[in-house]
């Protein structure tokens, strides 16, 4: 058994791959740096994250796999889940040795379990969609902080960029501290200081001047659309999640 | 009166001085103030009226955004839910609960002493634009009491529409009430502008109709219906030809009708629902569960439960009709007219129809694969891919996805274990019932044969 241990990249985990074929290994696991427990009669191996070598197993990936199934690695990748590294490694090795395309093979342990991992992403990333919840500042940027429960963030540009083409626009993942920003032309990574994305305080305090009226507005249509001889809370809160609650302004 | 809001933008402030620019401010942001209480009530009354109608679907339509202008339309999304479970994707409103009509089971039925509110043309707009950026709706819904005459109304709600796709360059969702009787003219009108238009057939047939809406005319639905599919179709062939041809209710059409208001079972509810998908290619029949809001003789009374298993039971019937290839007469038929409410109607039709299984689940085709208990379109598609691979077992079908403890009753796979003894349907339904937690189980009870 040897012990890969990668910096938790997209590239260093193709890297990885790469390295898996070079030393012909056979029984590998594959960890991030830091997630590493040792254990006896193991040899271990730093990977060091190389882009030309990614770049030769994503090329072969591309001939081994559609468009879409070489997608899925990625967003497995960025559910950062712990311990899935051997699942998402087990996915390429099963794509490279077929001689087929395997991507709709879910009789397959390593298919199937990508496929899982895909379907909450693509989950997560939906409710992003939905949840957001944008307040308007005085420099008539539309703000949203988010808490989602996977890394989702790369997956909602090209959503909110489409969408929200003539506003200024940012939303923060106040838990992994970055976030996008839209100037109108392009959208890039941003990064602030933690304790002003953190205060709620600070951003009513930047309300442009009809925010309120609005988030006010909403309430009450939230309210009013309400058939109170069909409640049904458990249906309710499977649609909603509390923990996504504090930042809908419905539900504050 | 009602229909005239502050217009403030009208209030011109002079350059000149200060001192008068300050006092005008200060009556201007006091009749803000008093215009967001008035648009709050207004809010508050004209959706309270709306919410009735079921439909919140925003999907169905591929309108892209356009010149950097604001949103898109495309496959729809629920941004939020209301305590009751309902999705909320549409900012839903009525124009005006003034109506001049008297339908017994509509709370805005003219008789009825409710408060009245219109919006005026640009408060419809300024909401749906502001909601739309802060990402709370996909778009508008936007119906009416029918005020003065037909066109008069559907002219106002088209007038909407048209200022939000040509002055706010606005791509959003936008569902549209066709008002009955409204001239062909304005519905073609309305069908430039709009993703999917909309005419509730109220009651399933027209006997029920006649009952509660002595006012309304079925006919007079119909026939915005007929020039609308005509319409659709045509321009369909016309964008084939010309992609640069507009876009004409690139979402279709819907309706809804109320269900246990009228004696109508659900044969006839189905079929009429059939009737309409196949000649007039809705894309959704909804079906309302009767929400006791008025006392009328001619009504189940006010304390009468809303009849939510049975309207579930009618949404899993059209799915099986629209998505799993069932005939409506498979479902429902003169020897069984009702539907069942402690079993779902698939299960239903397989435990009637025990002679078509068990079925091999490595070698059926899709369609039949898709009439098991316990397998959805998803997993019967997954399964089709799959088994191209190897043939597949029942660990491997539970991970894909299939309800094993319904499906094993009517299935064979690569496994030696399968269900030898010959059970009855009725046997069957037992045991599933009986390990099953039906959020149902509860409170059910069957239909009674007799209205």
């Amino acid at each position: 058994m040897t012990r890969l241990i990668y910096d938790g990249t997209f590239e260093g985990l193709l890297t990885a791959v790469f390295e898996v074929y070079d030393r012909k290994l056979i029984q590998v696991n594959l960890q991030k740096n830091g997630n590493a427990n040792s254990a006896m009669f193991e040899d271990v191996l730093q990977i060091i994250t190389d882009d030309i070598r990614a770049n030769r197993v994503l090329k072969g990936l591309n001939q081994k796999l559609s468009a879409n199934g070489v997608q899925r690695i990625y967003i497995a990748h960025l559910s950062e889940m712990e311990n899935e590294e051997n699942n998402i490694l087990g996915y390429i090795r099963y794509a490279f040795d077929s001689k087929q395309n395997i991507e709709d093979n879910y009789g397959n342990k390593y298919v199937l379990r990508i496929s899982e991992i895909v379907r909450m992403m693509r989950r997560e990333k939906h409710r992003m969609e939905a949840f957001i919840r944008f307040q308007k500042l005085k420099d008539e940027t539309y703000y949203a902080g988010i808490e989602p429960d996977f890394n989702v963030l790369p997956l909602l540009i090209k959503h909110f960029k489409s969408r929200y083409a003539d506003q200024k626009w940012m939303i923060y993942d106040i838990k992994r501290n970055y976030g996008l920003y839209y100037d109108l032309h392009d959208v890039e990574f941003v990064s602030m200081e933690f304790s002003s994305v953190n205060s709620p305080g600070k951003v009513v305090a930047a309300f442009g001047e009809d925010e309120e009226t609005y988030q006010h507005l909403w309430k009450n249509y939230f309210k009013s659309v309400d058939i109170a001889s069909r409640k049904n809370t458990k249906l309710h809160v499977r649609h909603i999640p509390k923990r996504y609650w504090k930042h809908l302004t419905e539900k504050i | 009166m009602a229909l005239n809001a502050f217009k403030t933008s009208n209030i011109l402030i002079p350059q000149s001085s200060t001192y008068y620019q300050n006092k005008l401010l200060i009556i201007l942001v006091f009749l803000i103030d008093m215009n967001v209480d008035r648009i709050t009530e207004k809010l508050n009354i004209l959706a309270d009226a709306a919410k009735y109608d079921v439909s919140c679907a925003s999907s169905g339509s591929k309108r892209k955004n356009e010149n950097k202008g604001l949103g898109n339309a495309s496959n729809g999304i629920c941004h939020s839910y209301t305590e009751d479970g309902r999705c909320v994707s549409l900012l839903k409103i009525l124009l005006t609960n003034h109506c001049i009509f008297d339908c017994a089971y509509c709370v805005s039925r003219k008789s009825n002493d409710i408060k009245r509110a219109a919006f005026t043309v640009q408060e419809v707009v300024d909401l749906t634009i502001n909601f739309y950026r802060r990402n709370y709706i996909e778009g508008l819904f936007l119906s009416s009491g029918i005020f003065k005459d037909a066109d008069y109304t559907m002219e106002r709600l088209v007038m909407i529409a048209k200022k939000l796709r040509t002055e706010n360059n606005f791509n959003g969702y936008i569902h549209l009430k066709s008002i009955p009787g409204a001239s062909d003219e304005l519905m073609r009108e309305a069908g430039l502008y709009a993703d999917r238009l909309s005419v509730n057939l109220e009651m399933p047939t027209e006997a029920g109709l006649k009952l509660l809406a002595p006012d309304k005319n079925r006919q007079d639905m119909i026939d915005p219906m007929t020039f609308l599919n005509k319409e659709i179709i045509q321009r369909t062939e016309e964008k084939k030809l010309f992609k640069k041809a507009p876009m004409f209710a690139p979402a279709g059409q819907s309706t809804q009708v109320i269900i246990g208001a009228t004696p109508e079972n659900d044969q006839q509810i189905l079929n009429t629902a059939n009737h309409f998908y196949k000649n007039f290619n809705l894309k959704r029949v909804y079906y309302s569960g009767y929400v006791p809001v008025l006392a009328d003789k001619r009504l189940p009374g006010l304390n009468t439960a809303v009849p939510m298993v049975r309207e579930n039971r009618l949404y899993q019937a059209d799915w099986l009709m629209r998505f799993y290839g069932f005939k409506v007469n498979e479902i429902v038929n003169n020897q069984q007219p009702l539907l069942d409410l402690d079993i779902d109607p698939k299960l239903g039709w397989a435990i009637r129809n025990m002679q078509a299984f068990p079925i091999d689940i490595n070698k059926a085709d899709l369609q039949l694969i898709l009439r098991v208990p316990g397998i959805g379109v998803q997993s019967a598609q997954k399964i089709v891919s799959a088994r191209k691979f190897a043939r597949l077992n029942w660990d491997q079908l539970k991970k894909i996805g299939v309800a094993i403890n319904r499906a094993k009753y009517f299935i064979t796979c690569k496994s030696n274990d399968f269900e030898r003894r010959d059970l009855t349907g009725t046997k069957i339904k037992q045991f599933i019932l009986a390990e099953s937690q039906s959020k149902y189980l509860k409170n059910v009870q069957n239909q009674l044969s007799i209205f």
